[in-house]
């Protein structure tokens, strides 16, 4: 009987503990220390989306988000490698960053006041401006989304655009009729199998799908983009240390640019006489260690994935298949929207 | 004062001891446990909602959900809420799980009979049917019928056409759809009394059979009393007053027909891949009850001058539905759960509108996961119900 009592009493305490461990897991204010202690920093990416986060055949990851989560890991470990990628579907990755699936989820996510104020999340910056369009295959004729009245039109569930196009035809008293799929793989290969007459998302995976197409050059990418898509980095509301190393990451990447410190330079830059790439490169000043890094932590992104212009230029810009102009991602004083807040 | 000395009762055991007061003592423990988990898990869970400042609570229902479903049997558009999206998304899951198991039933009993089969080429095709199909994954099927179904079909502009208002293309098959004027109800009505009397008339027609051994119409008067009675009604109201019922005929748009009826490509492939997948696992149940009654059964009946499409229906079947109807419920059960993979192929289930599109633009995967859950639990009790309420009714009654 005593025997009964202890498994009884045992079990329940087992129990407790374990809902015990719960709460407090879940609501940790240091992210970055369980970072450092496990030794790795764990992403959330895009399940394939070229230029922006996709692996290859042999799982090694590519992509203008992959380098932004390489560049964290890279501040906080002196190594861009100790970044894992976890795949995440659109309807799934709040999900992931709120369970604490992920650390922080880079996956060409919109920016949108809903996601930032009820979700659980804080997005920590812009990392690319975009906007949703539409591709139709050329021989259907079409030449302006105005035209699009009664078309089917395949899209992804769980995005801004599957909201964007309600809300466009709609505006434009046109019909339509929409197909959603949970990845964007299979949305693509719906389209491309015939039964859309037209394929929507984000301008810049707009592009990068048709690269998958059976036929690029039989689609064409129409003229209107029909929302505003500030895509950035998210993580979980209420740490804000971890928060402020998402964010400067991204400033230092721009004021990198910016100044003209690339990978290749940045060992002689830390020999030069102005003052802004000195605070930059922690020569003067102590800005990683008030964000609980080391001094040097942007040498130590810089030389790990170089600068934004770099990292735009070799996965989406001229140095990749892509070829997307820089545009609204050019730096402010080029005509773009990226202006960093200052590092001082 | 009574004279009746009473025997003395035996010395009571401890009261620790006494077995039904400890069985109680321990009942009662474990139900503290198990409602202090739950309520604590539940307590836990809505702190640290709060604590992480995401949205709790069910009023995310009554706001408007901003997104479009392409299939809906109820209207519904962008500016409904999500409380509306939910019902939409449960009707289409309803609807694919009534066809798919109607349709699986069907197929699955052609197959087990098959099965055993004299004839070597039917019997082999359906052995073959049964192992190919239950033997490869269903996700595989469905995306196998969709890519099947989208390819095979032509382009909107080189559309099938049968007769003058029928077509098919690769966004699903359009079909003139019913106008009802308001006078429509008398057809409907005649429809309820035909339904009725061909009720009577069977029950009629076996009493008589019973009674006196001679068969009657009661196929031909079946058809005739439920389509036939309809039809002169509507034909009267036609001549008499207005067509009550007109068609809204399916026309060439710039894209695609405009107008009539659709039936969905993602609705044919899912229906396709639910039915064939476990019409192979019911195929096996009904040739396990059929083997389960007796020969001895079968050459009675023949010997009784009974055909064998007869000793079938009227011997075989009606014994092999013991052993088939628990199996079976099972399998009804899981083409209802199965349905929910529709979320592969862009089908607008349950889960694809809700789990997916709702959980994501609010954010409250709790609630959302919770009532998704609670819902299938419904539709899987209500079947597994009936299901039993039917076995009781045929099973072997004891006396």
């Amino acid at each position: 009987m005593t025997s009964k009592f202890a498994t009884l009493a045992l079990g329940l305490a087992v129990g407790l503990a374990g809902i015990g461990l719960g709460a407090s897991g879940a609501s940790a204010q240091a992210t970055l220390n369980n970072i450092k202690q496990k030794g790795f920093l764990q992403c959330g990416s895009n399940t394939g989306l070229a230029g922006f986060g996709v692996p290859d055949a042999q799982g090694n990851w590519t992509g203008l988000d992959v380098d932004y989560c390489r560049a964290v890991a890279a501040a906080i470990f002196n190594d861009p490698t100790k970044a894992r990628f976890t795949p995440l579907a659109a309807k799934d990755r709040f999900t992931a960053l709120q369970s604490g699936e992920v650390d922080v989820l880079i996956r060409n996510t919109t920016w949108t006041m809903s996601r930032d104020t009820a979700l659980g999340l804080t997005f920590t910056g812009v990392n690319y401006y975009d906007g949703q369009g539409f591709m139709v295959r050329k021989k259907l004729g079409v030449a302006s989304a105005k035209e699009l009245n009664g078309a089917s039109i395949c899209t992804q569930q769980g995005t801004t655009t599957e909201l964007n196009l309600a809300d466009y035809f709609r505006a434009n008293n046109m019909k339509y009729e929409v197909v959603a799929f949970a990845t964007s793989d299979e949305t693509f290969k719906a389209y491309d199998t015939g039964r859309c007459d037209a394929f929507t998302t984000d301008a810049s995976g707009l592009y990068s799908e048709r690269l998958r197409a059976s036929a690029p050059d039989d689609h064409i990418v129409l003229p209107e983009i029909i929302s505003k898509e500030p895509l950035g980095p998210a993580v979980r509301k209420g740490d804000a240390q971890w928060a402020d190393v998402v964010k400067w990451t991204h400033n230092v990447l721009l004021t990198a640019e910016e100044l003209g410190v690339t990978k290749a330079n940045v060992d002689q830059m830390l020999k030069s006489d102005n003052p802004e790439i000195k605070r930059l490169l922690g020569v003067e000043g102590s800005f990683g260690e008030s964000i609980g890094l080391t001094k040097d932590w942007a040498v130590r992104i810089i030389k790990g994935v170089g600068n934004y212009g770099e990292i735009f230029d070799r996965n989406v810009g001229e140095g990749s298949r892509l070829k997307i102009k820089r545009g609204l991602n050019a730096l402010w004083n080029k005509g773009g929207l990226q202006f960093a807040a200052p590092i001082r | 004062m009574s004279s009746i000395v009473r025997a003395p009762e035996p010395a009571r055991a401890s009261f620790v001891n006494d077995p039904r007061v400890r069985g109680i003592a321990y009942q009662v423990v474990l139900v503290v446990v198990v409602v202090g988990l739950i309520w604590m898990a539940a307590t836990n869970a809505i702190e640290n909602l709060r604590a992480a400042k995401i949205a709790s609570g069910f009023g995310f229902l009554d706001s408007t959900s901003g997104f479009d479903v392409s299939q809906t049997l109820i209207p519904y558009s962008a500016s409904s809420t999500y409380g509306r999206a939910f019902l939409v998304g449960l009707l289409n899951t309803l609807l694919v799980a009534a066809i798919g198991v109607v349709l699986a039933t069907i197929l699955g009993f052609l197959i087990g009979i098959a099965r055993l089969s004299s004839n070597w080429i039917v019997a082999r095709a359906a052995t073959v049917y049964v192992e190919v199909i239950r033997n490869l994954p269903l996700l595989l099927q469905l995306l196998f019928w969709y890519i099947a179904v989208l390819r095979s079909l032509p382009e909107p502009r080189n559309s099938v056409t049968v007769g003058t208002s029928f077509f098919l293309n690769n966004r699903g098959l359009f079909m003139p759809k019913p106008v009802l004027a308001e006078d429509v109800w008398m057809v409907g009505a005649a429809l309820v009394a035909g339904v009725a009397a061909a009720l009577v008339y069977a029950v009629r027609a076996h009493r008589r059979q019973a009674a006196t051994g001679q068969p009657s119409p009661v196929i031909r008067a079946t058809l005739g009393l439920v389509l036939g009675l309809p039809l002169l009604v509507w034909a009267a109201l036609a001549l008499a007053t207005t067509n009550p019922i007109s068609f809204d005929f399916p026309l060439k748009g710039t894209f695609n027909l405009r107008g009539g009826m659709q039936v969905f490509p993602e609705l044919v492939a899912l229906t396709l891949g639910l039915t064939i997948y476990t019409a192979a696992f019911i195929a096996e149940i009904v040739r396990a009850g059929i083997l389960a009654v007796s020969r001895g059964q079968t050459e009675a009946s023949h010997a009784l001058g009974l055909r064998q499409g007869q000793t079938l229906r009227l011997v075989v079947i009606p014994q092999a539905m013991r052993v088939i109807i628990p199996p079976l419920t099972s399998q009804y059960l899981n083409l209802t759960k199965n349905s929910s993979l529709a979320v592969v192929i862009g089908y607008p289930d349950l889960v694809q509108v809700f789990m997916g599109t709702v959980l994501n633009q609010t954010g409250q995967a709790i609630e959302c996961v919770a009532i998704t859950m609670a819902v299938y639990l419904t539709i899987s009790i209500a079947t597994a119900s009936f299901m039993n309420w039917y076995n009781a009714r045929k099973a072997l009654v004891e006396r």
